[in-house]
């Protein structure tokens, strides 16, 4: 019994496994053929069904006829998404705290609605704010600026901290904070010495989903930015042409996914692990 | 001196009214009431940690209402085993200390102090996590003493352990709490045997009001209404309805014996209180098991009397079947009397 449960249990992780990995594989091994090789039939395996080649690389870190430099794009890629998302998640984490601990009532609007408030933000269709969101850096003067993208993205990004880490706070038991102020702590000090260090597994997923979506945006980043800040969503689209060169599209979203993949690797310790054990019982 | 002045709270769950005490220095005082009572209210207003809505709460003299919840000099030690999850056991038992302004150095070795005193000398560099319940409430227990804070609550700090640990636990806390010698300690509990073994003196609670405070053993004895009789033994004091009629106690048709301690007020109706202790097997008084139960060296028999249902405490163990006929006698000379309002009427000629 429990020998065929295994055996069934290894074949469904195995399909799935092969089901997440394969287009990486596929990725991987296209971005090492030239243009022969990808368009002459299902070929994966180098040096047998074909002749690896450097082309897609290379052309990453060309310019002019030769490709395109990544490099400037993934810079203010990086800058633009980190930036937004260390200011959205030290703002959420601060209004969700409020939000989890205290009451607040102006007429009819009480905690749930102003928690509710943060999330209808990212209800709506990102066309009806590009409007906005364009004038209002027109007139900043912060079109095609990293600032201006970073101040989009922090609208953007704040109601998915605040949503996860409101819903994580719940889950810490308050008499935690109570006990640190019995114990001589500020209500600001019994947050940052007790609650913020015991929040870690939700800081790492509401981290993770702002890192997420800021580095995935295409949206904003194609509306709000012409020549000047180019961020990496759109320097892949740039890529394409008359012909697809479905190798550096590779290497690219290879580039793309690497950064997110290495972070989800790192953090994933802090998110499988019980941070609140040993709080209360 | 702690004193609640007309103290009142506007808790949605349970509400306190009026409450009245002056708690002094250097005694332990429990608090006496069922779930729901009012109890962990009392210390939380105490604490600061819920608003008062009426009524004074002074601590010598000085108003306690406007003063933060760090600057009350106050420790607390919860039901729920409540610790810092990120720090070592050590660093948990110093953090009071490092809040009050005390090196690290110091504050360690006091907290080590504390930590040899309830059992844990040697898990000074262990996680919370990786202790047992009834170890994690010893670290909180030694979090709260090290302050040597003016007043200690404790909020039914044994009801999430098993009974063996309660049993260990209770009898160590007068060494414990006798840290806090110069402090007003406030003890709430919903067993009536811990307040009275811990207890200088009792509070008795239930629904939000204070029902009688004093020394554990005058409560016990003269409880003053029938509430209060009801919460202070467990198995609980059971109360029937009964009259006196030319000079006797009759319940239903039983005409009881006269017992000649026992002072019976003029004739009319009166509720009567029997205690467990005052039923045994073997008598005159036809009765009916409902239900029995083991409780450690004793049995608990529910019967039912043609007056009434009552509770009957025997000792040892015994086996009685339910709807099983028995004969039961009954110790007049421990009943209780009280007005139909609820009021202790119960005057005894030893009392003079």
């Amino acid at each position: 019994m429990s020998r065929t449960y295994n055996i069934i249990k290894y074949i469904c992780l195995l399909t799935w496994a092969a089901f997440v990995v394969f287009p990486f594989l596929w990725a991987l091994s296209t971005s090492f053929k030239d243009a022969n090789a990808v368009t002459s039939g299902a070929r994966y395996i180098p040096w047998v069904e074909f002749e690896p080649s450097l082309q897609g690389w290379t052309s990453l870190f060309a310019s002019g006829s030769q490709g395109i430099n990544i490099v400037t794009p993934f810079m203010n890629s990086a800058s633009v998404t980190l930036l937004a998302s260390i200011v959205s998640l030290s703002l959420g984490t601060l209004a969700a705290y409020g939000l989890s601990r205290f009451s607040y009532k102006a007429g009819f609007i009480k905690n749930a609605d102003i928690t509710f408030f943060f999330i209808s933000q990212r209800i709506m269709p990102p066309i009806v704010l590009a409007i906005p969101f364009f004038l209002m850096l027109k007139e900043l003067h912060a079109l095609d600026t990293i600032f201006g993208l970073v101040i989009v993205y922090v609208a953007l990004l704040l109601p998915i901290a605040v949503w996860v880490m409101t819903d994580f706070f719940a889950s810490i038991p308050k008499e935690l904070d109570e006990m640190a102020m019995i114990d001589g702590c500020t209500p600001i000090g019994a947050f940052f010495r007790v609650v913020l260090p015991n929040s870690t597994a939700g800081l790492v997923v509401a981290g993770m989903f702002c890192l997420i979506f800021g580095w995935n945006d295409f949206f904003f980043a194609f509306i709000l930015t012409f020549t000047e800040t180019q961020l990496l969503p759109v320097a892949i689209v740039s890529l394409n042409s008359s012909v697809t060169p479905w190798w550096s599209l590779s290497a690219f979203a290879l580039i793309s996914v690497t950064p997110l993949a290495l972070i989800a690797i790192f953090v994933e310790r802090f998110m499988s692990r019980g941070s609140l054990a040993g709080a209360f019982r | 001196m702690l004193s609640l002045k007309n103290l009142s709270t506007a808790d949605r769950k349970r509400p306190l009214s009026n409450l009245d005490a002056d708690l002094k220095s250097g005694k332990i005082y429990t608090i006496l009431g069922r779930t729901g009572a009012g109890k962990t209210e009392l210390l939380r207003a105490v604490m600061g940690l819920d608003d008062i809505s009426g009524g004074h709460l002074e601590l010598d003299g000085q108003d306690l209402a406007k003063r933060p919840v760090r600057k009350r000099q106050m420790s607390m030690v919860y039901q729920q085993f409540i610790n810092y999850p990120h720090l070592t056991v050590l660093k948990n038992v110093a953090f009071p200390l490092r809040r009050q302004g005390l090196s690290a150095e110091d504050a360690s070795g006091r907290a080590l102090v504390a930590l040899e005193l309830v059992g844990l000398a040697g898990f000074e560099g262990r996680m919370p996590s990786e202790l047992s319940g009834g170890q994690q409430q010893r670290v909180a227990i030694a979090r709260a003493i090290v302050k040597k804070a003016r007043i200690l609550l404790m909020d039914e700090p044994l009801a999430n352990l098993d009974y063996k640990l309660r049993e260990k636990l209770r009898e160590e806390f007068p060494r414990l709490l006798a840290q806090n010698a110069d402090g007003i300690i406030l003890y709430s509990t919903t067993e009536p045997a811990e307040a009275m073994q811990l207890g200088d003196e009792m509070i008795v609670m239930h629904e939000g009001h204070i029902l009688a405070k004093g020394p554990p053993e005058e409560i016990f004895e003269a409880p003053s209404t029938v509430e209060v009789a009801k919460l202070i033994s467990d198995p609980p004091v059971s109360i029937v309805d009964g009259k006196i009629v030319g000079g006797k106690l009759v319940l239903g048709e039983t005409v009881l014996p006269e017992n000649a301690d026992l002072k019976l007020p003029m004739d009319g109706s009166v509720k009567v209180g029997i205690r467990p202790d005052a039923l045994s097997v073997g008598g005159d008084m036809p009765a009916t098991v409902v239900l029995a139960e083991f409780s450690g060296s004793d049995t608990i028999v529910h019967v039912t009397f043609e007056f009434g249902a009552a509770v009957m405490l025997v000792e040892g163990i015994h086996e009685f079947a339910p709807d099983q006929s028995i004969a039961v006698s009954m110790d007049t000379s421990s009943l209780l009397l009280f007005s139909e309002y609820g009021d202790n009427i119960t005057e005894r000629r030893s009392d003079g």
